[in-house]
């Protein structure tokens, strides 16, 4: 186990490093320039320009660059905005908000989305069922601005059970309830459906009639029997799910105003903060990294037949 | 430790000799999709304590389905149970309350199932599932528990129980863990024990062991046990009497010597006729031709008539009724005389 993990965290750096250096080719080589870009309509000053890009390397190769970025890194420095914010504070303020409002919208799917697939499973082709599948493929199937928007209107505006938009700069938790419904949303339709087809499948399985023939309670067969093996795929899903939950919320930190990761990658893209991009990215595929590593010792704790060497 | 603590009320209100068991016209169907499969169709037979009853007959005859009817783990849908009682201590399982039954079960009849490795749950240790039996029913504590697996696990013989017991089902051999679930089942001391083909899966070294073992502990515990199994060759030596099963009926039942010695119905002569032996060593075996029977399509009259070597016309129109044909020895069969008469048994 100690050396499988060691192996994976060595696998990490090849694959940091590829994703990152991506990044980093992608915004600095098709973005546009970031300098002239400060000036906006404005002419812009010969002088401080040829400064900034002394500062910043811009003059030197893109691999040169991208190794004055690397090294910098590795001592925690993310560098530094153009309008002079180090990025690393700037990723200290939104990550926590960001993780926040994943460990809402993850709590959400967890509860909601298990629950939900436990009962459309326990009761195949029953009214409950029916009741589960169509929602599911209507959350599914709906863009989630759209859905954003729909619960912004009803939940926060019309009904006024949660704020429906967040206070600027640092969000409290019950701001983050509704876009971590939305953002929860699909990633819960996916969990009620693996979950029902699991239990489902599990429950003509030959364990599950042993532990009924052995007696015990239909709660406990259930719950410790049924309901265990089943949740295998789904532990799989969620823990990937996670790092997805992350990154993915750009259009829902949008919706509800929210100034987490999401929506510090869109301004940094709009103002070319080239810095800022690649640094949040890369801290993104860092947890990207670890949380699919955690999900893959947790699979071997779920299923002892799985053994990692 | 307290081994024989319990206690066993229906013991002292049972009649002296009277069966632990009996099924009565048993009858069951599954409505699918496809169609009605008449799965099981009058099956009746009966066990009594300390006696070891054999169910044989090819595979979908039925044998499975009558033990889950039996246990109260029939998958219900499809199944239907559409006649029929199943007595335990003279009373009707079928119509006690859910909790009634689950009592029961586990503690008083207890099945062991073909296929240990599917059978049993793969991400609980051995050592869980078995303390499961004490920590459920008599809620005992875990460490006790634990003391009792192990325990259970030195029963069936089991090597190094108490290094063992944490162990998961797929790190044991398939004779272990066929091991593991008869210890399962004998946990707490049942009366009666539904063996469902519980040396199949084996290999054939390893086959006998675990029938030696089982037929070691039902001796001593005087319990009841049900044999399923579609191999003769198997129950020879265990068994007291045999139930020959023929889509989803019986259609012999006698003592096990004198089924053997002298079938009184054509499909059990054709089934012993296909074992080999060893003083008909090079010959070619002989095989009962044609396959068993659509479920959903039971041919008419005696189910066995496409296939049976003696069959008239009556075979086509009537269903023989399962008659005794001499003392102990029953046989469904319109020309049961003439094939006992033929092999001597009378
Ligand atoms: N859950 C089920 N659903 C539908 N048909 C079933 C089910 N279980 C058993 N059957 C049918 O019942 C018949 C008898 O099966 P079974 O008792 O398992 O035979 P065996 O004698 O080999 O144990 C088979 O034809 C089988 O297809
Ligand atoms: S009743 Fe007829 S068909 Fe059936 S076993 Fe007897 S002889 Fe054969
Ligand atoms: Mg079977």
């Amino acid at each position: 186990m100690g050396r499988y993990v060691v192996r994976r965290l060595l696998q990490m750096i090849p694959v940091f490093l590829g994703t990152t250096f991506l990044i980093y080719f992608m915004v600095y080589q098709l973005g546009g320039d970031p300098i002239s870009a400060m000036f906006g309509d404005k002419a812009a000053d010969p002088v401080f320009v040829r400064q900034m890009r002394e500062e910043y390397h811009l003059n030197d190769p893109l691999i040169v660059q991208y190794w004055y970025y690397l090294t910098g890194l590795l001592t925690g420095d993310f560098g530094t905005s153009f309008s002079g914010i180090p990025v690393a504070d700037e990723l200290k303020r939104a990550f926590p908000i960001s993780i926040r409002l994943a460990l809402i919208a993850f709590a959400i799917e967890i509860v909601v989305g298990v629950g939900a697939g436990l009962l459309a499973g326990l009761r195949r082709g029953k009214f409950a069922d029916s009741v589960v599948l169509v929602t599911t493929l209507i959350v599914i199937s709906i863009p989630v601005f759209v859905l954003g928007y729909v619960v912004q209107y009803w939940l926060g505006l019309k009904w006024q059970l949660f704020p429906a938009t967040a206070t600027p700069g640092d969000p409290t938790w019950e701001d983050l309830i509704l876009p971590g419904i939305v953002l929860g949303s699909l990633s819960l339709a996916f969990v009620a459906r693996l979950t029902r087809t699991s239990i489902a499948e599990n429950m003509r399985a030959d364990f599950v009639r042993t532990a009924t023939a052995k007696g015990l309670p239909r709660r406990r067969v259930v719950t410790v029997h049924l309901l265990r093996n089943s949740l295998i795929p789904v532990v799989t899903f969620l823990g990937a799910d996670l790092g997805a939950l992350m990154a993915g919320a750009i259009v829902t930190e949008g919706i509800f105003n929210v100034d987490g990761v999401g929506r510090l990658i869109y301004l940094a893209v709009t103002k070319h903060e080239n810095a800022t991009v690649v640094g949040a990215v890369a801290a993104l595929v860092i947890v990207y990294l670890v949380m699919n590593l955690i999900v893959d010792l947790l699979y071997a704790v779920l299923d002892p037949r799985i053994r990692y060497a | 430790m307290t081994t024989n603590q319990q206690t066993k009320p229906e013991k002292t209100d049972a009649v002296p000799g009277a069966p632990l068991l009996e099924v009565d016209d048993l009858h069951v169907e599954f409505r699918t999709r496809d169609g009605v499969a008449k799965a099981i169709n009058g099956v009746s037979y009966s066990v009594s304590a300390g006696e070891t009853l054999a169910v044989l007959g090819e595979s979908g005859s039925g044998k499975s389905v009558t033990a889950q009817t039996i246990m109260g783990i029939l998958d219900m849908p499809p199944g239907v149970i559409t006649g029929g009682e199943i007595r335990f201590h003279g009373r009707d399982m079928l119509k006690m309350d859910k909790d009634e039954r689950r009592k029961i079960r586990g503690k008083k009849i207890a099945m062991i199932f073909q296929d240990a490795l599917s059978a049993l749950n793969p991400v609980y240790s051995v050592g869980f599932q078995l303390a499961e039996m004490y920590r459920v029913h008599e809620g005992m504590s875990r460490k006790d528990a634990k003391a009792r697996a192990i325990e259970l696990m030195d029963l069936v013989k089991i090597p190094a129980a108490k290094e063992r017991v944490n162990d998961y089902p797929h790190q044991f051999s398939g004779g272990m863990r066929q091991r593991i679930m008869i210890a399962m089942a004998m946990a707490l001391d049942p009366e009666l024990i539904i063996a469902d083909e519980p040396t199949t899966a084996l290999d054939v070294t390893v086959q006998a062991q675990v029938m030696d073992l089982l037929a070691e502990l039902q001796r001593e515990r005087h319990m009841g046990l049900i044999l399923i199994t579609h191999d003769l060759g198997v129950v020879a030596d265990v068994a007291d009497k045999i139930a020959v099963m023929y889509a989803g009926r019986i259609v012999e039942h006698a003592p096990v010597d004198k089924l053997y010695s002298s079938p009184a119905h054509p499909y059990t002569e054709g089934l012993l006729a296909s074992i080999p032996r060893l003083d008909l060593k090079g010959q070619d075996l002989y095989a009962i031709k044609g396959l068993p029977p659509n479920l959903m399509r039971i041919p008419s009259g005696c189910a066995f008539n496409p296939r049976c070597p003696y069959a008239q016309d009556i075979c086509r129109a009537d269903v023989p009724p399962l008659i005794e044909v001499a003392p102990a020895r029953h046989s469904a069969c319109h020309f049961a005389q003439q094939v006992l008469d033929k092999n001597g048994g009378s």
